[in-house]
């Protein structure tokens, strides 16, 4: 029974920070290794508009999200733009932002354990002699509110429209007026506002670490790459499916094996399937 | 408004022309227009040991070479194979592990285990990679990121090969020249010895797999035995490296597959200018004593590297090598369109 919990409520949070990540290199091919960074930077901005400015928490999230949304398109619009289409330029570049940022954090002093963010509403209650906490149930609902919310966007705005189209056929969209590098900058804003999110539910339940940069993005990417690069359902799934995998590893080997689960179900997965379990892409594209 | 269009033109220097054939050998300006660049490497890397101040800035020249040679073999694998390997670290581990087992366990002297590593990290590496060869651009890239942070935590795990400790007592080299000549010299032989290499038939069909691997599939030739031969000469000059780094250190342990190992011969390559092999060399002379003068700042070094790795692969990713080589051998002008 306390695997079931725990393992959808890893799963959920795992989902959460693995969505951004999908999200971006879903519409624009790009991979953004500065998706861990970012995700501490809006942890961050949370905890100095909280802490230091005490501004009302919610009001401090929500300007967190928007300013890591801006930082995202800022990043696109003045640097991966100009590497775009070359695979392994977009990796370096955009890893090394994401370095750059992490490590100019730890040189800041931004380290230890005072760095926290409260918890959005205090307690706890039990289920069969299990105790959950308010706040990772509202996690679980909010991921899967993001997840409905990001589902209807996708499917009924305009917008939303356009970056399905972007991602489906770059070139035919290109004939139907959608402007490719606007939709790529819309499509990293959002990816950064999901990192933010992301950031802000799941800090309260630990300290905000420069290291927590490094693992969210390895976490990002095991979801991505099992559940397909692209293929954003695909990643719900396979937040699951990894997310169970270490809950399974932690009662039953210990917690040091959680983030040997992550890395070799990367290697495994693009060892036999490089497009992943439920991944839609050309098998020729990506092997020879 | 000024309509009169005007153009860069580039054109070879004529002596670059005279020089390339046998016919070099007739005057000694030509012959000196090719030996020159060359000579000026060599003795410059042979004389930086005797011409260093301190044992401190004479070990700075072990870690240059260290790097360099992993930077070779990053240069070697992305340009001449296509397979961009983040994974630096990983052959450093490798090769770090195995001769610190073979010199605490068997007791063998540096002279034999470093030699021994290499060989055998290199096959261990090449069957560790086997299955991922098939893989293209982005996928190899990811997956090769992921060895060194999987079996960094796999080792902190099990406990094993003295788990975050480390194994430590290892033996250092005889003395200091050995040590700098050891490397020095490895990194002048790897350097000539791959220029060679994809000159050879061998390399022709390396540097086509890169281009068109179907066309090469297409005439017979197993793709994947090719990568592996390159694979197995790049995880063994990694190894090689690895093996000198856990000498000179005399001790082994997880940090050997830190990040530090694959993206500084990254940012080397890039800025130095890929593609040329010697590039790769002249970024590593350029970032480490940097990044060892900059050691006082704590990780803001590490900020500060990959801000000039961005820059450059944003903005001029030919690199210093690439623009060198072509002020050397061409001259261009403005001409009238």
């Amino acid at each position: 029974m306390d695997i079931l919990i725990y393992g959808t409520i890893n799963s959920v949070a795992l989902a959460l920070t693995a969505l951004g990540f999908a999200l971006v290199y879903g519409i624009s091919r790009l991979p953004n290794f500065a998706h861990g960074a970012l995700y501490v930077v809006s942890g961050f901005i949370t905890w100095s508009f909280v802490r230091a400015l005490e501004l009302p928490y919610l009001l401090s999230i929500i300007l967190a999200m928007m300013i890591t949304g801006i930082i995202g398109a800022l990043i696109y619009q003045f640097v991966l733009i100009r590497v775009r289409g070359m695979a392994i330029s977009e990796i370096i570049a955009s890893y090394a932002i994401g370095v750059a940022i992490l490590e100019g954090f730890r040189w800041g002093g931004f380290k230890g354990m005072t760095y926290t963010l409260p918890v959005f509403v205090e307690g706890s209650f039990t289920v069969r002699g299990i105790p959950v906490d308010y706040h990772r149930v509202l996690v679980v609902v909010i991921g899967v509110a993001v997840v409905a919310f990001l589902w209807l966007f996708t499917h009924y705005t305009r917008v939303g429209l356009a970056l399905r189209g972007m991602a489906q056929d770059e070139r035919a969209s290109l004939m139907l007026g959608i402007d490719s590098d606007r939709m790529a900058v819309v499509a990293m804003a959002i990816g950064s506002m999901l990192a933010g999110l992301a950031a802000v539910l799941l800090l309260p339940l630990g300290n905000i670490v420069v290291e927590a940069g490094y693992n969210v993005l390895i976490l990002a990417i095991a979801v991505c790459i099992v559940g397909g690069l692209g293929s954003w359902m695909g990643s719900v799934m396979a937040a699951f499916l990894i997310g169970f995998a270490q809950i399974l590893t932690v009662v039953y080997l210990g917690s040091h094996y959680q983030m040997v689960v992550a890395l070799l179900a990367i290697i495994i997965t693009l060892i036999l399937r490089p497009s992943g379990l439920f991944g839609r892409q050309k098998e020729l594209e990506e092997r020879v | 408004m000024n309509t009169e269009a005007r153009r860069k033109e580039r054109l070879d220097r004529g002596i670059k022309v005279r020089s390339e054939g046998i016919y070099a050998l007739m005057s000694w300006r030509e012959l000196s227009y090719l030996t020159l660049p060359r000579l000026v490497l060599i003795i410059g890397l042979l004389l930086l040991p005797l011409v260093m101040p301190s044992m401190y800035w004479q070990r700075v020249i072990s870690i240059v070479c260290i790097y360099a040679l992993l930077a070779i073999s990053f240069d070697f694998l992305a340009h001449f194979l296509g397979l961009v390997s983040l994974g630096g670290a990983f052959f450093i581990g490798v090769g770090g592990y195995m001769t610190a087992i073979m010199n605490t366990s068997f007791g063998w002297p540096p002279l034999l285990t470093v030699p021994m590593a290499t060989v055998i990290g290199a096959a261990i590496c090449t069957f560790l990679l086997l299955p991922c060869l098939p893989l293209r651009g982005v996928y190899f890239a990811i997956v090769t990121l992921m060895y060194p942070l999987a079996l960094m935590r796999i080792i902190e795990a099990l406990n094993i090969l003295g788990g975050t400790d480390g194994i430590m007592g290892i033996d250092s080299f005889a003395n200091q020249w050995i040590e700098q000549y050891l490397v020095i010299l490895m990194v002048l032989f790897f350097l000539f010895g791959l220029r060679r290499l994809v000159n050879t038939d061998l390399g022709l069909v390396m540097r086509a797999v890169k281009d068109n691997d179907q066309a090469v599939r297409a005439s017979g030739m197993s793709i994947t035995f090719y990568k592996a031969v390159a694979v197995f000469i790049a995880s063994g000059m990694g190894c090689l490296a690895g093996a000198c780094l856990v000498h000179i250190y005399m001790w082994a342990g997880i940090s050997l597959f830190a990040l530090d190992f694959s993206i500084l011969p990254i940012a080397a390559t890039v800025i130095g200018g890929g593609g040329t092999l010697v590039g790769p060399v002249l970024g590593c002379l350029i970032l480490v004593p940097i990044s060892e003068l900059l050691r006082d700042l704590g990780t803001l070094r590490i900020v500060f590297y990959s801000l000039i790795l961005m820059a450059f692969i944003v903005f001029r990713s030919e690199g210093i090598m690439v623009y060198g080589q072509r002020k050397y051998h061409q001259f261009q002008r403005w001409v009238k369109v």
